[in-house]
């Protein structure tokens, strides 16, 4: 019985490693410029974690095999080194390597949260609620419009809560339900929600941030490849949380253009 | 280790000398503390314990309620300030005093334990006097929220009567814990059959019931 | 005099009607086991939720038949809808974490055996013990009571964010009243574990028996200590959030709700709350609450390993300090579930140290309990596979902690399966091994009969492999970027996946099949089982001295003496290889030199 254990535990962690090691289920081709920092942390976490995982339960089984049941004339044993050895392998092993993944890590977060966007970025406005994304582009005159909370009105449309009447800058807004980028250009994210928590989840951009009611929350990425990818949500935001999602397109820079007049003459 | 016989640990000299100056249970029918059973000898008795376990509850419960209006007030602009009600500072002086007189109470119990007394002095005159004043703070309270209402503050006025409401009744509930502990106490003392550590329990309680109201009073000051 | 006395917890009367000695009991033994009790009906409700949601996640149309019954509106023909799936999947997380993972290894258990593994004849306040679980029980009661709403219980997920928690029913479906029925049910339940930890602390504290130094308590004593002083802090923090969710809801203040929000084109009545507030509050409780779930469980699993390896743990000590570190540091780090939550970045990076350091004490515990079996002469049984398999799950749901720990990979993998793969390995299979393997063990000693071990071997064969062919493939649909808390999967992207989560479903079907062995154990071997002698795992801590099942003061009116360490095994004495702790025998050790 214990043996058969032993070798259950070695089979399933070997299993378990077999989708890693031949990477069957991974994230999607990373499409930004920060997400290389992230990947990277990903995959040596990975070999650290899955070395960890291995290892315990490599020692687990074998250890199991060979103490288990051994008769009663067994002469018993303490592991040399007894736990002091343990207690400094588990500190300068594991906690040092842990902390220097963390050390290392500091950097991919940096790119993405601790260093401003450059003056040039496009800003895009993006509105979530219940159970939908709206975007909204400046237009000509590079300004957004003010948003006012009590002219929301779905009926008409007016998803922001403009008031082009008496508000000059709100006039040329651009206002679209999926989201048009150019590549390779760095894109200002301001968002914000018109009910409750939300989430900006773009797989392939390596992008997740939660929309904070009440808050004005900023984000921003450049995206390197062309292409159609879904933005979803990851905050549970109530029944249509499963199918709260947009389309990012990602664009070259004449294609984008074209878009945005499109958009403008609607 | 290989022999592993000890001896029972020697019984902590400190706790007992604290249990001790509670008397020997000679005097007034009052039970002295300890018991004769091995098994509790060298304890302190659970309500010695109990209470400090209960106060640690009582304080993260106030530490969580501290930060949420910490936070609340940092993040909002819709916060209006208001001045607290005058009747405050006259329960603050009551609570004050109901504490001073618990303690006059507290000593007086203590010599009747040891000493036999004759009857016609009670020693719960003083623990009276507590139970008016504590009650009378709570009754003060009640006139503060009253005098609130009538400017028209109510709990969801604004950020700041929210929480003058939330930390003032919460507040006020737990001293009606303690007015219950102090009944307790004189209905035992009635019988003679309080314990010292019972006594030494409430009177901690309600001590940092008062405790508790200086530092609200302070944060409702500054904060609110 | 005796009967309100500070001391009235050793000395109450056996009592002699049905409802004082089985309903109304002051007995820490019948709290003990109406707590197991509670759990163990909590766990199949949790698991038969967890069965609803799985199906619909595989078979997305799939008509469940008589689901229309629990639910016409939620479940029109018997096929799920949406909100129906959010508000099962969010009764399903609060009846485990709370009425289950929190009740069982903490409650029940400890209940039971601290206070005899301590010497005493009863916790020192009875009423206050008697107290906590009604008080528990009824806050079961007022969650239940929210499936039989007309629109059903709130939809919110056990973590209960703002402000979709606090706008009310305009929100979605359960979120009126089944809101406030969620914070009260939760608040109450608060309240009872804050009355048990008071008992639990003093009862360590105050009511060893002669001999029985802090450091002679063994580690199940230790474990529920470490968990109650966490449980009096954690859950002090969570009543009065729950309070001001509560007011928010029924009294119009705006705690956690902001200003300006818009539902259906109605700006809702409420101005400046702060959302981050909640979130902050709920999880100071919520990551400590993590450890008040395993913590028990690595007592128990010490405890039972113990006696099954017939040798000493390398260092007793260590252990504790490793368990008071986990506890400790648990307050530190609660902000990693928060990474991506709009709080300040800087605040996720002080975040991450804590947590990443959490690992060290984690990596000993483990180290420990494997390298403690080396030389050692171990017994298998049901008991001992289930606190083996218990390390193995830890180890497998605490690796991919490295991962959540740093805010960088959390942007990729935060609110995916990996995470549900991750808090189900770590907090949920290996907690409840911990159950499985203090039930196994301690069976005998709280019914007076053995359980089958057959019955239990084939039960642990099935959960172990079972839990490994849920959980795992949780992590690799995680790395891809699977979305927790979805109704279905409709994106493109995820369309793919499906396959993945229906073999998922058919492994949880068959493992949670493989929980009925348990029950039909459990009952059978109640009524059925071989009658237990008082030691029958050859143990040396004090539950064992006693008779089987014990007398209603414990000890039979004797207080036992304890002379030495919890764990005197791999002994030459008189009774065998072991020497129990409350025998004056002297003996000398078989195990080497440290």
């Amino acid at each position: 019985m214990a043996k058969f254990f032993a070798v259950t535990i070695i089979v399933i962690a070997i299993l378990s490693a077999i989708p890693i090691l031949r990477h069957t289920w991974v994230a999607p081709e990373d499409i930004s410029t920060h997400g290389a920092l992230i990947d990277e942390q990903m995959s040596e976490t990975m070999a650290e974690a899955g070395i960890s995982f291995l290892a315990a339960q490599f020692v687990l089984a074998i250890f199991i095999w060979k103490f288990s049941n051994p008769g009663p004339d067994a002469k018993l044993k303490n592991f040399p080194g007894g736990a002091k050895g343990l207690v400094i392998a588990a500190i300068l092993v594991v906690g040092v390597e842990v902390m220097a993944l963390g050390i290392f890590g500091v950097k991919a977060w940096a790119n993405v949260y601790l260093t401003p966007p450059s003056a040039d970025a496009l800003p895009i406005q993006v509105q979530a609620g219940q159970f939908a994304y709206y975007f909204r582009y400046a237009g000509a005159d590079g300004k957004f419009g003010a948003t006012h909370p009590e002219m929301i009105n779905e009926g008409t449309q007016n998803i922001f809560g403009l008031d082009p009447e008496h508000d000059v800058d709100a006039r040329d807004d651009i206002i679209a339900a999926e989201m048009a980028i150019p590549v390779n250009k760095e894109v200002h994210l301001l968002m914000h929600t018109k009910d409750v928590g939300h989430s900006f989840y773009v797989r392939e951009l390596r992008v997740q941030q939660d929309f904070v009611p009440g808050l004005d929350v900023s984000l921003h990425f450049t995206a390197t490849k062309v292409g159609k990818y879904e933005i979803v949500c990851t905050q549970l935001c109530g029944l249509g949380h499963y199918n709260m999602k947009a389309y990012l397109e990602v664009m070259s820079q004449p294609d984008f253009d074209n878009w945005l007049k499109q958009q403008a003459g609607q | 280790m290989a022999t592993t016989v000890h001896e029972p640990p020697q019984i902590d000299s400190r706790r007992l000398a604290g249990e001790r100056h509670s008397g020997n249970g000679a005097g007034g029918g009052i039970v002295p503390d300890g018991d004769l059973r091995v098994a509790v000898e060298y304890s302190p008795p659970p309500s010695s314990t109990a209470i400090w376990v209960v106060l640690f509850a009582i304080t993260m419960m106030f530490a969580a309620f501290t930060s949420a209006l910490v936070v609340r007030k940092g993040s909002s602009l819709d916060w209006q300030t208001f001045t607290l009600p005058s009747v405050l500072y006259f329960n603050t002086l009551v609570l004050v005093i109901s504490s001073v007189t618990l303690e006059l109470a507290r000593r007086r119990i203590a010599s009747f334990m040891v000493v036999l007394r004759s009857q016609g002095e009670s020693p719960a005159r003083w623990l009276y006097v507590t139970l008016f004043l504590g009650v009378l703070f709570v009754a003060g309270q009640y006139v503060a929220w009253s005098q609130l209402r009538a400017e028209g503050l109510y709990l969801a006025t604004n950020p700041s009567s929210s929480f003058f409401y939330l930390l003032t009744v919460t507040h006020a509930l737990h001293v009606l814990c303690g007015l219950g502990g102090l009944i307790y106490v004189i209905r035992k003392l009635s019988k003679s059959v309080l314990r010292r550590n019972q006594l030494d329990a409430a009177a901690r309680y309600w001590h940092f019931m008062g405790i508790l109201w200086l530092y609200l009073l302070l944060l409702l000051r500054m904060k609110l | 005099m005796h009967d309100m006395s500070v001391h009235a917890g050793q000395h109450h009367a056996p009592p002699t009607s049905f409802i004082r000695k089985h309903v109304f009991s002051l007995d820490h033994k019948v709290i003990g086991k109406q707590y197991y009790a509670l759990a163990l009906v909590a766990a199949f409700i949790g698991m038969f939720l967890s069965w609803l949601m799985r199906i619909h996640l595989a078979w997305n149309n799939a008509a469940i038949p008589g689901l229309q019954l629990l639910s016409k509106t939620g479940a029109p023909g018997g096929v799920m809808t949406p909100e129906y799936y959010l508000q099962l999947m969010t009764m399903h997380g609060t009846i485990m974490v709370f009425f289950v993972l929190t009740t069982a290894p903490f409650a029940a258990f400890g209940n039971y055996f601290l206070p005899i593994q301590v010497g005493a004849e009863d916790m020192p306040f009875p009423r206050f013990n008697m107290m906590s679980f009604w008080v528990t029980f009824t806050a079961f009661l007022v969650l239940m009571s929210s499936f039989f709403l007309g629109d059903g219980p709130t939809l919110g997920g056990w973590t209960q964010y703002a402000p979709l928690n606090a706008v009310g029913s305009v929100a979605g479906p359960g979120q009126g009243l089944g809101v406030v029925l969620w914070m009260a049910s939760i608040a109450l339940f608060c309240v009872g574990q804050l009355l048990g930890s008071l008992n639990f602390i003093t009862t360590t504290l105050d009511l060893r028996v002669k001999g029985l130094s802090l450091m002679r308590l063994p580690l199940s004593a230790w474990a529920w200590f470490i968990t109650s002083c966490m449980g009096l802090t954690a859950f002090a923090v969570l009543m009065p959030a729950c309070i001001l969710a509560i007011l928010d809801h029924v009294a119009g203040t705006s705690f956690f709700v902001a200003s300006n929000l818009v539902i259906n084109d109605q700006i809702q009545p409420h101005s400046g709350g702060s959302t981050l507030l909640w979130q902050h509050l709920f999880w100071f409780f919520g990551h400590p609450e993590v450890y008040i779930a395993i913590v028990p469980g690595m007592g128990i699993v010490s405890h039972v390993l113990l006696a099954n390896m017939r040798k000493q743990m390398l260092s007793q000590r260590t252990l504790i300090y490793s368990m008071g570190a986990l506890a400790l540091l648990s307050y530190m780090v609660y902000g990693h579930h928060m990474f991506v939550s709009g709080m300040n970045p800087y605040s996720s990076l002080a975040f991450s140290f804590p947590t990443l350091v959490i690992t060290i004490p984690s990596t000993i515990v483990v180290l420990i309990w494997t390298f403690s079996l080396y030389g050692s002469r171990l017994r298998i049984n049901s008991a001992s596979l289930f606190a083996l398999g218990f390390i193995s799950m830890f180890v497998s749901g605490g690796v991919s902690g490295f991962f959540l720990a740093q805010p960088s990979i959390d942007i990729m993998l935060h609110a995916t399966y990996f995470v549900v793969g991750h808090f189900h390995l770590v907090m949920g299979v290996a907690a409840m091994f911990g159950i499985f393997a203090g039930t196994y063990f301690w069976f005998p000693k709280m019914t007076g009969r053995m359980m089958n071990e057959t019955l239990g071997k084939a039960h642990f064969w099935l959960s172990f492999v079972g839990a490994y062919c849920i959980f795992m493939p949780f992590h690799y649909l995680g790395m891809a970027g699977n979305v927790r808390r979805y109704a279905s999967f409709v994106d493109d992207y995820l369309q793919p996946l499906i396959p993945v989560h229906r073999f998922i479903t058919v492994a949880a079907l068959c493992t949670g099949a493989a929980q009925l062995i348990f029950l039909y154990n459990l009952i059978h071997s109640r009524f059925r089982g071989e009658a237990a002698a008082d030691n029958p795992w050859e143990a040396t801590s004090l539950e064992w001295s006693t008779a089987t099942p014990p007398p209603f003061d414990n000890f039979g009116g004797k207080h036992p003496v304890v002379y030495h360490d919890p764990y005197q095994y791999g002994v030459q004495s008189s009774v065998g290889d072991y020497v129990m702790q409350a025998s004056p025998e002297q003996v000398k050790s078989d195990n080497e030199e440290k």
